[in-house]
């Protein structure tokens, strides 16, 4: 899709394989005395660099009313500061030959642009002017507004999928901001004023609430100086607030559906999941792969291959978040088969895994496929940054490393304990999308 | 979920990709046709293989749409000596990838695997394009499953546009047509109908295969050598031919429940190797292929917050091509944003665009450029491109003197010469209630 910057990303499962953890080893840390982390990887493959912003602010640090101010924000970022006019950042990075973009998530609101070594400062010192003083410019917020529920319309109201997601999770969750969909209800959109964006703004938009991770062909010594320079003369912001809600155990399955203009019914089962601080997340992520990784998977095997009844199936658990997670299975149902009995038929399966022990060769195919992904994610240099971001922002980058060791020791126990734990159905919440039909004129 | 937001990850993905080390591109001829190409990247201990064959829809009959995407979709699904589940149980255990693909001119294979799996890959491709064995049941089943992906692009609004586009705009040719087929032809497609075709189609002297990664030239042409012995030639290659363009203005409308209009305004373009292409792509950058730096959407996005999403792209395939202009917007600007595009390209014939329009675009699209090659896998698409659109292996050193001698007169002449804004075919995809453009 050749569509513009500025992805929202609503969940983030597909994660596991992209951000496969590589070798942190070469990573150097520093911090500034403003708070500012910089997370420095030379990889000299080739003449380019990826520079990256992260901050520490995404949709869960919201308020109820508020939902989609993070991700406006960061639209917001781009119309310009004291020095630089409304939309100059984007033309500025592409007339030196850049690439740039920035997306927001429930935990993070990260900006990035991918440029040759030698033009690599450019966006440096654009990161730090916007860092400070960005202007969040009146005239741009009402049509800036029209352009973000247009977003919505294309990525979440006119998309059966992702709106089955975003109303599965605000039934899964009870309290925790993970109810909340990250570009916001159309309402609350509306509702957002310059003031909320300002207040934010100061809040949160500080160094010492963000990391610079740079990856690709640069001298470590060098950057580091251009970083102080940039960066350094940044006061330090407010400590921004710290949120420790904790979402209640769910006691009993919830059930939610969604009528909309679709031709074949999903179903999507969302069960709690914890996140990599749990060291359970390692034998959850091989579980997803023995279920849904490839098409000799369980599931794959079962309700596409042999039964027949959906035309494609996924797993997705994604440990690289910040508070407690979910292990979602979803499936687009083929024309005449019932929600109902895909249901039973994944129930079928799941039962099976929580029963009986799956074979060595199942558990060896699922560590290969992560092992080889885990080469595979090497390969570029942005997918390098991003990895070390996520992790930073969820729990720190260190725990890239330990990743393959603690992967390796999982058993074939360890899988039927976690499916037992956390595949139950009092933890889990069931969304169906049923299709409407178009009235024809 | 994965499948649902996968668009999204790879327009991501695709838009922010470093630079490649030095290429160094080897191209030879095996004995039996098969044009090789390759890269030597030793950094990590990956290869990147693909294969362009001139084995797509084109080759199909109208009665018989979705032949060749049929046949390219069960190449994995068996061979003589190994069934379907074993396949992807093999690709699996080692953690590989190998997909298949098919649009008009072209189908593709793509593999990704390990350097110390490379054997295993090669053999398992060997016996695909030697012996692909086309089990009954397993048409069944993907005759099935392309039957609910037809239904399930009715739920994808900009599918349904570029498909009814294409249609209005290529009748009574392949091109025009679906890949995938429809319901009616699918179900007409028959065992023996697929055997014929990649009998006569999937042949090394009809293939390209280009192979990025840890292995040298040599390595990999004698491993070829033998592993595809006993593949043989077939009938040559024909270029395509250019398919008859509509260039009659209308306006379609494909009713849906929706949110937002989804419009693509269009026409005829010009085939890849036209001379004009290179004026073009820096006259659509400022038009409409500039991302946040386009004219489109400055007129269309910033200024008036009409859409999100708003390019227009020249799509130039061997014989033909294509200009559109592609939006999204709530159903009830649909007629301002239309207005808006027409405006913007109208205005592309009318003035000389400014000097630093046409500098800022050409700094783009020279800078960026190596930045296009930042993976093996994308190495290898843009080598096999090179050989199909006979760039020559010189191309990527000689992508920015084409790019740099286009002046503001060659801008409003090609524009001239390639925008009709009197004969744009209208497509919009939404509440056509809500809708009222005239």
């Amino acid at each position: 899709m050749i569509s513009p910057r500025r992805l929202q990303l609503l969940i983030v499962p597909f994660l596991l394989f992209l951000f496969a953890p590589a070798h942190a080893a070469q990573v150097q840390e520093f911090i500034l005395d403003n708070g500012l982390k910089v997370l420095l990887l030379e990889d000299h493959k080739s003449p380019a660099v990826t520079f990256q912003v992260w901050y520490r602010v995404g949709g869960r640090d919201e308020k109820d009313g508020k939902s989609g101010l993070a991700h406006f924000l960061e639209h917001m970022l781009f119309k310009g500061t004291a020095t630089t006019g409304p939309e100059e950042y984007s033309r500025i990075i592409a007339k030196n030959g850049g690439r740039s973009n920035a997306f927001t998530t429930s935990d993070m609101t990260v900006y990035f642009a991918t440029m040759s070594r030698d033009k690599i400062h450019i966006q440096l010192d654009l990161e730090a002017d916007r860092m400070a003083n960005a202007l969040l410019g009146d005239t741009y917020f009402e049509p800036e507004k029209k352009v973000i529920q247009e977003e919505r319309r294309m990525r979440t109201d006119d998309n059966p999928g992702s709106a089955l997601y975003e109303i599965a999770a605000s039934v899964a969750y009870t309290i925790h901001p993970y109810r909340r969909p990250v570009v916001g209800w159309m309402e609350d959109i509306q509702s957002l004023t310059r003031q909320d964006l300002v207040d934010f703004y100061k809040l949160y938009y500080a160094p010492n609430n963000a990391v610079i991770v740079m990856v690709g062909d640069f001298n470590s010594d060098e950057m580091l100086s251009k970083i102080k320079a940039a960066y350094g003369k940044i006061p330090r912001g407010p400590e921004p607030p710290k949120l420790t809600l904790v979402e209640p155990s769910q006691r009993g399955e919830k059930r939610v559906t969604l009528k909309k203009e679709a031709e074949l019914p999903i179903l999507m089962l969302f069960h709690h999941a914890p996140n990599l601080h749990s060291p359970d997340s390692f034998a959850l992520d091989l579980l997803s792969i023995v279920l849904a990784g490839g098409k000799s998977s369980r599931l794959y095997q079962e309700l596409v291959y042999q039964k027949r009844l959906v035309r494609g199936i996924d797993a997705d658990y994604s440990a690289v978040s910040k508070d407690a997670t979910g292990f979602a299975i979803s499936a687009q149902l083929l024309p005449g088969a019932q929600p109902a009995n895909v249901e039973q038929q994944i129930d079928r399966s799941l039962d099976k895994v929580k029963a009986e022990l799956v074979s060595e060769r199942e558990l060896q195919k699922a560590k290969n496929q992560v092992e080889a992904a885990f080469i595979f994610a090497q390969d570029s240099i942005f997918g390098q940054a991003m990895k070390l971001g996520y992790y930073e922002m969820v729990g720190g980058w260190r725990l890239v490393d330990s990743y393959l060791d603690n992967m390796r020791k999982v058993t074939r126990e360890d899988l039927r304990r976690v499916a037992q734990k956390y595949l139950q159905r009092d933890n889990r919440t069931v969304g169906t999308l049923i299709p409407t039909k178009a009235k024809t004129q | 979920m994965r499948k649902l937001l996968g668009l999204i990850l790879f327009g991501f993905l695709a838009q922010v990709v470093p630079a490649q080390g030095a290429m160094v591109p080897k191209r030879s001829v095996l004995s039996n046709g098969l044009v090789l190409l390759t890269s030597e990247q030793r950094a990590l201990p990956t290869v990147a293989i693909e294969l362009l064959i001139d084995a797509g829809a084109r080759h199909e009959s109208a009665e018989h749409t979705g032949l060749a995407h049929l046949t390219s979709q069960l190449l994995t699904d068996g061979t003589a000596k190994r069934s379907a589940l074993q396949i992807s149980e093999t690709l699996d255990f080692i953690g590989a990838s190998l997909d298949t693909g098919c649009a008009d001119d072209l189908a593709t294979i793509s593999l990704t695997i390990l350097k110390k799996d490379l054997g295993v890959g090669l053999q398992l491709l060997a016996e695909i394009l030697t012996g692909a064995s086309f089990p009954p049941a397993e048409i069944d089943r993907q005759k099935q499953a392309i039957i609910a992906s037809i239904k399930a692009k009715e739920e994808d609004p900009g599918t349904l546009a570029g498909d009814a586009f294409a249609a209005a705009l290529l009748p009574g040719s392949a091109y025009g047509r679906p890949v995938e087929g429809t319901e009616a032809s699918v179900k007409r497609l028959d065992r023996q109908r697929v055997q014929e075709f990649f009998k006569r189609y999937y042949r090394p002297n009809r293939t390209i295969m280009s192979v990025v990664g840890d292995v040298s030239e040599r390595e990999i042409s004698s491993a070829l050598t033998e592993a595809l012995k006993n593949w043989s030639k077939g009938e040559p290659s024909k270029a395509p031919t250019a398919p008859v363009q509509s260039d009659v203005a209308k306006i379609l409308r494909v009713n849906k429940d929706l949110t937002q209009a989804n419009i693509i305004l269009g026409h005829g373009g010009v085939p890849r190797g036209h001379p004009d292409y290179y004026a073009i792509q820096v006259m659509n950058y400022i038009l409409g292929g500039g991302g946040f730096s386009s004219r489109a959407m400055d007129a269309i996005r910033n200024e008036r917050g009409l859409a999100y999403s708003v390019y227009s792209y020249f799509g130039t395939e061997k014989s033909y091509g294509t200009f559109q202009f592609v939006m999204q917007t709530k159903s009830e600007s649909a007629q301002e944003a239309i207005h808006l595009a027409r405006e913007e390209i109208r205005r592309m014939r009318d003035e000389l665009v400014t000097d630093s329009e046409l500098s800022d675009a050409k700094d783009y699209l020279t800078g960026s450029f190596p930045l296009r090659f930042d993976t093996n896998r994308k190495v290898a698409g843009f080598l096999g491109q090179v050989e199909y659109y006979e760039l020559g292996l010189d191309y990527p050193d000689r992508y920015g003197e084409l790019i740099r001698k286009v002046s503001r007169d060659d801008i409003q002449r090609v524009a001239r010469a390639h925008l009709s804004p009197d004969k744009l075919l209208t497509v919009i995809v939404g509440n056509q209630q809500k809708i009222a453009v005239k």
